[in-house]
């Protein structure tokens, strides 16, 4: 099958339907062996035992910003070419964006007390990450405000491209401004920071949560074809009717 | 730094996760289940896409076998 085929709703389904149990099962392994690793990861020399919050934090911190790219690209696909399937992509990865950020704030906040001694402060990563929570739940209240869902869309798909401004004051905010939260130290010029015995694990779960995200995606949007449809039914059933 | 002082935190973050995790994967679950519920009714309602295959295929086809 060729990816352009997956353009048409009933062979994306097809295709859904095959690929989520393959997918979910793989998620289920990648996420037992980081599980694993990450327990068995050493304590760091400086935070202690909570590194192990890291591995979850930090994950979800990716995959936050990951479901806004994911969702700005889809909007690239309802204001250029007005595909259907570039509206389903989007609405698809709102919650689950969404779902990831409060995960990775929640997280942030449970290591923040044993070491800065705060659950919160308003500095600027930990702000401009609450921004992207606040920017999911708009995006996912314009999408319930209007009824059309290609309406709907194209007002998304405007708000995303403008919330997309966030991510990289998100990634370099550390750079640009004074913060409590740490500069990067996965990716960044010179190499990671991170010993090994930390480094691979982190990866290891950042795999599992990137496998989670698209295993719910491509669930999320078999649903919300089926929605659709739904919606079609009942439409032609009322116009029958009147 | 004292692992047995930051339990609590530890715990308390995967169990944040594990409750995300499980509200994401029961919420796309259910909501399967309710659209597949709905189409279905449609459809034993009669109501279907042009699209969809005609429901008189399968006894078409018997009727040919038996033919």
């Amino acid at each position: 099958m060729a990816i352009a085929d997956l353009a048409n709703p009933t062979r994306f389904l097809k295709f859904a339907n095959r690929t989520i149990p393959w997918l979910g099962g793989l998620t289920v392994l990648v996420f037992a062996y980081g599980i694993d690793q990450a327990m068995l990861a050493p304590d760091d020399y400086q935070q202690g035992a909570t590194v192990k919050i890291m591995f979850l934090h930090v994950p979800s911190a990716w995959l936050g910003m990951l479901g806004w790219g994911v969702m700005s690209v889809a909007a690239l696909g309802t204001l250029v070419w007005r595909h259907p399937l570039a509206d389903v992509a989007a609405k698809a990865a709102a919650p689950i964006g969404a779902a990831f950020t409060l995960l990775c704030l929640v997280t942030g906040s449970l290591w923040g007390r044993p070491e800065w001694g705060t659950y919160w402060v308003w500095d600027a990563r930990l702000t401009s990450e609450l921004v992207l929570l606040l920017l999911y739940l708009g995006v996912i209240a314009l999408w319930r405000t209007v009824e059309e869902p290609s309406r709907a869309a194209r007002a998304a798909a405007i708000l995303t491209l403008v919330g997309a401004i966030d991510l990289p004051i998100i990634k370099f905010s550390v750079d640009w401004w004074n913060t409590l939260h740490q500069g990067a130290s996965v990716f960044r010029v010179g190499g990671s920071t991170i010993d090994t015995s930390i480094l691979v694990p982190l990866f290891i779960m950042a795999a599992a949560f990137t496998l989670l995200f698209f295993t719910l995606h491509l669930a999320a949007m078999r649903n919300e074809i089926l929605r659709r449809r739904v919606r079609t039914l009942r439409l032609m059933q009322a116009s029958a009717v009147s | 730094m004292n692992a047995v002082n930051h339990m609590g935190f530890i715990v308390a973050s995967y169990a944040a996760a594990v409750a995300v995790v499980g509200v994401l994967i029961a919420w796309v679950s259910l909501d399967y289940r309710t659209q597949r519920l709905r189409l279905a009714d449609l459809e034993m309602r009669g109501v279907t896409r042009r699209s969809a295959p005609a429901r008189s295929e399968p006894a078409l086809d018997k009727a040919k076998e038996k033919a």
